[in-house]
């Protein structure tokens, strides 16, 4: 009786059409029904230098100053969220694009503590210079009790990044022929005017259309959204901006190729003063067509290595 | 040295679940109504991989066979099993070619570690779009290394090359390794199963999942088909 039943059900069950998979996936993302419970602060802390950062003691300055973009929850959910473009940082999936770490991992605290304080230009997210260090490791920490990673994951470690080379037009010149072998032009485009042939179909992870960065556009002080220092955009290329289409070339890129992309990337921002641009005029505004100094043996070169074009 | 040798295989063999009873669930994966048209891919803009493709192939959301056969579904043991957890050893690949992921669907366990390889003259980026799972992107110019990868929860992940949009691809992350994916015709098997009650889930990435319950009482094959509804959009 169970055995034919079960054959029965066998056969029953297999007509059964469930129309949405993601069902089966997570349980826990069905929506809330009725009132909001309110945010559970954990216990959680950051490490900057010598400032122990304590979430619960930045629970009225997020209320007060984050709220309204990053939502009481940290789901980027706030009243004032539909209204922007980019998009606040949704804090429950902890993804962020400011790293110094590998692409997948957590951002170190100093990372956290210093986004906050820069902001982050091209976007609705403001520059916090008002809050003393203190505050802003609180908030670091705060950042925290909004996804379960931080209780399960460490944060990544740094990439070592060499001391920066001289900058020359040798290697402006070689950065120049990265940029076009790693295929940045594919979206930024070959002057970095953020036009190249994939640009017009990119999307964040969160499926908002999304464009690469123009580096022609912006005054003699442009700025990235990570930063603004030649270490900064060593960092952004290397590591990757997570939840947007710009990949991470750590490990395509050679470190001393990497700092050569770096002057290459500078001279793109045409209106900026930079020792690159000084020394771009100085060759006439002509970059050389790369040489490589160093070729290996004929028989060799498909042993190159990657990067090392 | 030697007899040791020999006594381990004794042992294994001894111990080795496909000498006891075990049975097998078989089946077909097919559709009824129409499936949405896929659309030939327009690779103009990669002329490295237009040109290995003689006729533009299409989109592979829906793949279908003779008789109503539809590929590319996931059908695994869901519930049942006593051996969830053990990550197989074999490492698995995921091939870029053509501008195209081979498999379009790669069925993996927890935790196994899969290889990604880039067999075209242009550079991709690879992409998953994981909600459990963490999220990373990495570029893999030509003749780069293999990237390895593995994820630690089970997710059905969507996989994106940001360089070329055309290219979609998936993950299928799950606890068991008794899957299998359906391809020429509709069929799947999942051999290796001592008896149990087993529930076998079939996941296609647009008609969603089906499920069925099945008891092995000893060494049988049983046959479960799936029929999903095609949908014209
Ligand atoms: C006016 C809206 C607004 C307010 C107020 C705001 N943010 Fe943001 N924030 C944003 C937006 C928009 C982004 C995403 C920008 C982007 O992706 O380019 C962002 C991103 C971030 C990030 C992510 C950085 C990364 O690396 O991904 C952090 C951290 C952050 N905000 C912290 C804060 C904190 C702390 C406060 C309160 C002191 C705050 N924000 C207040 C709009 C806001
Ligand atoms: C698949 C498309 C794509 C490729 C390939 C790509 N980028 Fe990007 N890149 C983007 C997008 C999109 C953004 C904007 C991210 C954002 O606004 O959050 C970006 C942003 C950047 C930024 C600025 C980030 C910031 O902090 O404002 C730099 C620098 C950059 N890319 C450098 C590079 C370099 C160098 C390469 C090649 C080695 C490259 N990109 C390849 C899409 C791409």
């Amino acid at each position: 009786m169970r055995f034919i039943g079960a054959i029965l059900f066998t056969a029953i069950a297999g007509l059964i059409f469930v129309a949405s998979f993601t069902a089966t996936v997570s349980a826990q993302d069905e929506p809330l029904v009725g009132p909001k419970p309110p945010v559970v602060v954990k216990p959680m802390e950051s490490h900057i230098g010598n400032i122990t950062g304590h979430a619960a003691d930045a629970k009225s300055d997020y209320r007060r100053y984050c709220a309204g973009c990053h939502g009481d929850y940290g789901d980027a959910n706030g009243e004032n969220a539909v209204w922007l473009d980019p998009k606040p940082r949704d804090f429950t999936i902890a993804t962020f694009k400011c790293r110094s770490t590998l692409t997948g991992t957590l951002p170190t605290d100093e990372d956290l503590f210093n986004t906050i304080g820069r902001g982050i230009t091209n976007s609705n997210m403001p520059i916090w210079n008002v809050f003393t260090k203190q505050q802003r490791a609180n908030l670091v920490a705060y950042i925290k009790i909004f996804s379960p990673r931080w209780e399960h994951e460490k944060a990544g470690t740094p990439i070592t990044i060499p001391p920066e080379p001289p900058v020359t037009i040798e290697s402006i010149s070689h950065g120049q022929a990265l940029f076009a072998k790693l295929e940045c032009w594919k979206c930024h485009g070959t002057h970095g005017e953020g036009d190249g042939p994939s640009a017009s179909t990119l999307t964040d992870s969160k499926d908002n259309p999304i464009r690469p960065y123009n580096f022609a556009l912006g005054g003699k002080d442009s700025r990235f959204k990570c930063g603004s220092t030649n270490e900064d955009i060593y960092k952004i290329f290397m590591t990757g901006v997570d939840g947007t289409p710009m990949p991470s070339f750590a490990d395509v890129i050679q470190p001393n190729d990497a700092w050569d992309l770096v002057h290459f990337l500078r001279t793109l921002q045409v209106h900026r003063h930079s020792k690159e641009n000084e020394v771009l005029t100085a060759a006439h505004g002509v970059i050389p067509p790369y040489v490589n100094k160093n070729p290996p043996p004929a028989a060799d070169t498909n042993k190159a290595p990657g990067g090392g074009q | 040295m030697r007899t040791n040798k020999i006594l381990v295989a004794l042992l294994t063999l001894l111990v080795c679940p496909s000498l006891m009873l075990a049975g097998t669930v078989s089946g077909k994966v097919t559709y009824t109504g129409t499936p949405a048209h896929q659309k030939p891919i327009d690779m103009s803009k990669e002329p490295s991989c237009a040109k290995q493709h003689a006729t533009p192939i299409s989109t592979e959301t829906v793949v279908t066979g003779a008789n109503n056969a539809l590929d590319n579904v996931v059908v695994y043991v869901s519930a049942g099993a006593t051996d969830e957890g053990q990550v197989p050893a074999q490492a698995i690949t995921y091939t870029q070619k053509g501008c195209q992921y081979i498999p379009h669907v790669l069925p993996m366990h927890v935790n196994q570690e899969f290889d990604i390889i880039n067999d075209d003259q242009t550079s991709h980026n690879i992409h998953p779009l994981p909600k459990v799972n963490t999220e990373w992107n990495k570029s893999q110019p030509p003749g780069t290394p293999p990237i390895k990868e593995k994820y630690d929860k089970p997710e059905f992940i969507e996989v994106k090359c940001n360089i070329h949009p055309w290219m979609h691809g998936w993950f299928v992350v799950l606890k068991t390794s008794h899957y299998d994916l359906s391809k020429e015709g509709g069929d799947f098997k999942l051999p290796n199963l001592p008896p149990g009650k087993y529930t076998i889930t079939a996941w296609h990435e647009k008609y969603g999942t089906q499920t069925a319950d099945v008891t092995i009482t000893g060494n049988e094959t049983k046959d479960v088909n799936f029929t999903f509804k095609a949908t014209a959009y």
